[in-house]
């Protein structure tokens, strides 16, 4: 093994994965001591989420390089499929953990599974028109979410579109209600399973990009009509790093969705699309830890803002505004330049 | 009957998505990135308008000139501060910075004029106090609104294709958009050119807003997004960058998500509206009227 | 287009040692039209195992072009492909590379953020296993195929002495190491035909002479062959054993070097008619 080195790549990695460690370390540990505000508390869950998304959809944008503006969509189906599986197997699997572990799994699936069959329409184009589609992907899925009844009965699951046919049975329950999307959702995410699907999540990313198939996703990146002519498989990659994508973010919805009581398909918008794209945009573009920390610290601003209060989305929209022009701002980058070792030598390519 | 209704209110909220369209389709052109706050122009018009008419007392079209004379300072002001900088910074980098102007705008409004929905006047009343013609012996009714609206989108797509191809300024234009740096190196002020282009978009952004507005008389300040992501997608439709393209995409949205209320579901119309989206892209990978661009190798 | 065509010579250009063996590629009247424009025409071209053959013309000839149709970026309206005598019409540029041709580019095309070691794998990877979970699970396979791949492309690399360049970003290389990493690249695909475009663009004279170096070791090494456009004619005339000559789209001449440099056709395509001069 000594040929595989711990090159620049893999120590980055290994930092990444230490500090999130420490960081839910030190939070449980405040936690038990009481140091921890209530609302700082409640926001852990929906950070864990936020920064699986985050990652994840740095896979696309970062990794794979396509622009993507329906992640929230993909939240939303293992949000809901999630859900329904949860609530399904709540008399079957007492244990919570197990319960949580399967609708984290469910709802994997089902984003997976949303993602190639978003994936083969989309990946054929290029770009504007990519984003253009997976925008219209996400607006599809918020529509048919917010339309479609599920129940449950004896019989077994029932599903009916646009007004709720379900006639469930003596006994049956409507899971999911149209507009009024899911009910009486029993809380079992907590902060430690929001941790592990962290530590999966950038796991599997980590081990992706640092294999054949991130080498080949980041050629394709690079330049396409080159990797084809190396004998690339541009669909299999491509298709791979949506798919991937997908899937977490499809476990981050199932995780988010059981942090509260009720949940609806309107949350799941192009607001929370863009939302995330923020994240991996200021966290830096295939930047893991970039990534993590945006996703945090953009979640946890909002809340440390109260105090403007009605002026707390705007200084949000100027600090926003503010870090683009200053982070491409060419003098301040070529004066932080002259810090990063990294970087001596060699232009930065455009 | 019901079905030349039904045209005729699906070309009345196309002619709005198209000249909202146009705003997007010129600046991508020009300066090549995605005005997510475009839409949030509309709702800054809509609410001039508002303000000058309901409480100034001013004359509706007096309230239209002043929305965009407002709205064209807007987007002049907005390219200035916030995306001139990022001229040569990564795609990405513009349109995150277009998110952000967008929630500035969103909030700026939310503060000023709260988020009270405000209801808006109608304009398009004759003095016997009709808001519209019947025809067919009152089968077919057509609202002044509508019919304005039809007329003002055919009257901008004229002097559009006018100003593109005969002014000095607009041939500037078709240059930057082909290519800046050898309209420069041809003597075009490209700054100037891409401001003007903003200032062009945002004017007709104050009209669409009114135009909006008027149609469905809620405002309140997330009334641009919507319809800003409905004409987007209009322009990507037609062709982005393309303007002929922009007014043939909107003016199909609009038939498109006016029949699908109609015919099959109005919970469902947006979805119907992405899918055709989909599926045109798919056949036409660069929109209706794009030109497909093949990397040279 | 010309008044008078020169009779193009129809001799093989086959080495005498690859003779009596099929030839890897067979251009049967190949052509392709951009919008009524006939870039190339009647495009007729054999090439033996281990020939190392020159494609030359003026600017805008068509050369890139038929690069371009022999790795299916374009697909030819007309004629046939015969790779290694199997006919590559039904394939795309991926599979095209995969059934034995890799090129480089003019204008340079290399996984700029990717490290040299990785842009030389990524050409690799049509010929490697493991699957993606033996990568996220780190299963044996992974272990032993990347270990495999670090050696093999560390050996590639050293052919050129660019080993010790092996961590560094590939588009923070100079011009120079650039152009050698993508003939590198296309290397580690395993090919039957070796396409080079302009490797010698943008090289002082010493850069050249060993880039010449290098095109025959990697003849002799890999017992394959080579087609390379090229402007520099003493390159050319020096390690080409076949020429073939291309102008306004259409094969002007063929044959060897010596044949070439005394052809008035070729003359003519490159200094101009008497009259004009």
């Amino acid at each position: 093994m000594k040929s595989l080195k711990l090159n620049k790549t893999t120590r980055r990695n290994y930092l990444t994965y230490l500090l999130v460690i420490l960081a839910y370390v030190i939070l449980q540990v405040l936690g038990s001591a009481g140091a921890i505000s209530s609302s700082l508390k409640g926001m852990l869950v929906p950070i864990c989420a936020y920064i699986v998304m985050a990652i994840s959809l740095n896979l696309t944008v970062g990794v794979l390089g396509e622009l993507s503006l329906g992640h929230a969509g993909f939240m939303s189906m293992g949000a809901f499929t999630g859900v329904t599986a949860a609530i399904a197997l709540q008399d079957a699997i007492p244990a919570a953990p197990l319960r949580m572990a399967i609708a984290l799994l469910v709802g994997a699936a089902f984003a997976a599974l949303a993602g190639f069959l978003i994936g083969i329409p989309v990946l054929r184009l290029n770009g504007d028109y990519l984003a253009i589609v997976t925008l219209a992907f996400g607006e599809i899925i918020k529509s048919i979410f917010n339309n479609l009844y599920v129940g449950v009965d004896s019989k077994g699951l029932h599903m009916s579109l646009l007004s709720d046919t379900t006639n469930l049975a003596e006994g049956g329950k409507l899971i999911i209600a149209g507009p009024m999307g899911i009910g009486g959702i029993q809380k079992i995410s907590t902060f430690t399973a929001g941790f592990i699907l962290v530590m999966v999540a950038l796991i599997v990313i980590f081990n992706l990009v640092n294999s054949r198939a991130g080498r080949a996703i980041m050629a394709i990146r690079d330049n396409r009509i080159a990797a084809e002519s190396v004998g690339v498989n541009i669909t299999k990659y491509k298709m791979m790093a949506f798919v991937t994508s997908a899937a977490l973010a499809g476990a981050a919805g199932a995780l988010f969705a059981m942090n509260y009581s009720t949940i609806v398909a309107n949350k799941f918008d192009f607001n929370t699309s863009i939302l995330v794209l923020v994240f991996v945009v200021l966290g830096g573009l295939g930047n893991m830890l970039g990534s993590i920390v945006a996703a945090a610290a953009l979640t946890i601003l909002p809340e440390a803002l109260r105090q403007f209060s009605d002026y707390r989305m705007l200084v949000y929209a100027i600090v926003l505004i503010l870090v683009m022009l200053a982070t491409n701002n060419p003098t301040l980058k070529s004066f932080f330049g002259r810090f990063k070792p990294g970087k001596s030598h060699g232009k930065e390519a455009a | 009957m019901t079905f030349l209704n039904f045209l005729i209110s699906g070309i009345s909220l196309g002619s709005i998505y198209a000249i909202i369209a146009l705003g997007y389709t010129m600046v991508y052109g020009i300066a090549k990135m995605l005005n997510f706050a475009h839409g949030d122009v509309i709702m800054v018009g809509a609410y001039i308008c508002f303000y000058a008419v309901s409480r100034f007392d001013l004359p509706p079209l007096a309230g239209v000139i002043l929305a965009m004379l407002v709205c064209t300072v807007l987007g002049m002001v907005v390219e200035r501060l916030a995306y001139k900088p990022l001229r040569q910074a990564p795609s990405l980098a513009v349109l995150i910075t277009a998110i952000g102007v967008s929630y500035f705008l969103q909030n700026m409004a939310l503060l000023l004029w709260s988020s009270n929905p405000k209801v808006f006047p109608g304009f398009f009343v004759s003095a016997s106090g009709d808001t519209g013609v019947e025809l067919f012996g009152g089968e077919l009714k057509i609202s002044y609104v509508t019919l304005f609206t039809i007329l003002i989108c055919i009257v901008i797509m004229l002097a559009l294709t006018w100003f593109t191809g005969r002014t000095k300024m607009g041939k500037a234009m078709r240059a930057c958009s082909e290519d800046k740096g050898a309209a420069q190196l041809m003597g075009i002020n490209v700054d100037a050119t891409i401001s003007m282009t903003f200032a062009i978009g945002s004017g007709l952004a104050a009209i669409a807003g009114v135009l909006l507005c008027s149609a469905y008389p809620t405002l309140v300040p997330t009334t641009g997004s919507m319809p800003g992501i409905k004409a987007f997608t209009a322009a990507v439709f037609g062709g982005i960058g393309s303007i002929p393209g922009a007014f043939l995409g909107g003016l199909l949205l609009g038939i498109i998500e006016i029949f699908a209320k109609a015919y099959i579901s109005t919970q469902l119309s947006d979805a119907v509206v992405f899918a055709v989206l989909i599926i045109v892209l798919l056949v036409k990978p660069a929109g209706l009227l794009g030109k497909q661009i093949r990397e040279k190798v | 287009m010309f008044g008078k065509l020169v009779p193009v010579p129809s001799g093989s250009m086959i080495p005498d040692r690859d003779i009596d063996k099929k030839p890897i590629l067979e251009c049967i009247n190949l052509g392709i039209t951009f919008g009524g424009l006939k870039a190339v025409e009647d495009f007729n071209l054999t090439i033996g195992r281990t020939e190392i053959a020159g494609l030359i013309g003026p600017n805008g000839a068509g050369k890139t072009t038929v690069f371009n149709l022999l790795t299916k970026v374009y697909q030819p309206t007309t004629g046939t492909i015969l790779l290694g005598g199997k006919d590559t019409h039904s394939m795309n540029t991926m599979q095209v590379n995969r059934a034995g041709i890799a090129r480089t580019f003019q204008n340079i095309r290399l996984f700029q953020k990717l490290s040299v070691e990785d842009n030389v794998k990524v050409g690799m990877d049509a010929n490697m296993k493991y699957n993606m979970w033996s990568g996220i699970f780190r299963l044996p396979g992974y272990w032993h195929e990347e270990k495999t791949a670090h050696e093999r492309a560390m050996e590639l690399l050293s052919l050129f002495n660019m080993t010790d360049l092996a961590d560094v970003t590939a588009g923070s290389l100079p011009y120079g190491a650039q152009r050698r990493l993508e003939i590198v690249r296309a290397l580690a695909t395993n090919p039957s035909l070796l396409l080079l475009d302009e490797p010698a663009a943008g090289m002082n004279p010493s850069e050249t002479a060993e880039l010449m170096e290098n095109i025959r070791k990697i003849r002799d090494t890999f017992q394959i062959a080579v087609l390379l456009i090229e402007h520099d004619m003493n390159l050319v005339m020096n390690i080409c054993e076949g020429i073939c000559v291309l102008n306004f789209g259409r094969v002007i001449a063929k044959g060897s070097p010596e044949d070439i440099q005394s052809n008035p056709a070729v003359i003519e395509a490159y200094l101009g008619k008497k009259k004009e001069a």
